[in-house]
């Protein structure tokens, strides 16, 4: 049984590896499934066993890097109680990244953002979506695909204007009549959020 | 290394990005317009209980939470 197990994962991963060799003559290999060091080395101690499977084996391989630049770009926006965009293939998002705003194109080189609260931006043709994030992170994956996580993103028109001024003023006055560390940052961390809902309620 | 890599100014106070991530999200979410607002909201609610062991057994336990009983 376990012989059959070890034939069926060998046949597996050679049949993966030759499909990819003739589709993508220079594109990055998909790393295999298996361990190939500790199998070599487990059958020159122990030839008539069969190798137990190692945790790699278990894991997808990661995907293959498409040789030629795909034309669009699959985005992933998912929250923690909704996935808001699930493989949608657009043209461009820019994202909110500390550093500034980010702009991913297909075949962009793959990043790891960490994001601010900010406007995500969703380029389609000619429409543009755009959703406010309240902070996150953004990766960037070598196949074109862009998973970007937050824990709040919600449209722009869904913000009161009203609220965001209101909260802007307190915080600030907060901060100024703030005497802890852990006040001041509260407060500095109200108005950074403030700032950047009213940014995207008048930009 | 004669100083550590420059920390945003949240973590040099003391608070971990989760608690920060968190509070942004907290502070946006009570910035929606109403029906989001309240649906949102309700998100945030959380009920739990802690209780402390001390010498293997539980003492009594403090319940946080903002559902009404």
């Amino acid at each position: 049984m376990l012989r059959h197990g070890s034939r069926s994962l060998f046949n597996r991963a050679s049949a993966s590896s030759m499909r990819w060799r003739r589709q993508f003559s220079t594109g990055l290999p998909a790393e295999t499934a298996e361990d190939t060091k500790f199998v070599e080395s487990w059958k020159k101690m122990n030839p008539n066993m069969d190798p137990p499977k190692t945790p790699s084996a278990y894991m997808k391989p990661r995907p293959p890097t498409p040789a030629n630049i795909p034309s669009k770009l699959t985005v992933n926006l998912v929250l923690p109680y909704d996935s808001v965009l699930s493989s949608k293939e657009v043209d461009m998002v820019i994202v909110p990244a500390t550093t500034g705003q980010m702009g991913v194109l297909p075949g962009h080189v793959a990043t790891i953002a960490e994001l601010k609260p900010g406007i995500l931006s969703v380029h389609e043709g000619n429409d543009v979506t755009k959703y406010f994030l309240s902070s996150g992170f953004a990766f960037v994956h070598a196949n074109s695909v862009a998973d970007i996580i937050a824990i709040e993103a919600t449209p722009v028109d869904r913000l009161d204007p009203n609220l965001v001024q209101k909260g802007l003023a307190d915080f600030q006055q907060k901060l100024n009549t703030a005497s802890t560390d852990v006040e001041k940052t509260e407060a500095q961390i109200g108005i950074d959020v403030h700032s950047a809902l009213n940014a995207a309620l008048t930009g | 290394m004669s100083s550590s890599a420059a920390q945003p100014f949240w973590r040099a106070a003391g608070m971990t990005y989760v608690t920060y991530s968190n509070l942004c999200a907290s502070l946006v979410r009570q910035c929606l317009k109403e029906p989001y607002r309240s649906e949102a909201l309700s998100r945030e609610k959380v009920h739990f209980n802690v209780s402390k062991w001390v010498d293997g057994k539980p003492e009594k336990p403090t319940i946080r939470t903002d559902t009404p009983e």
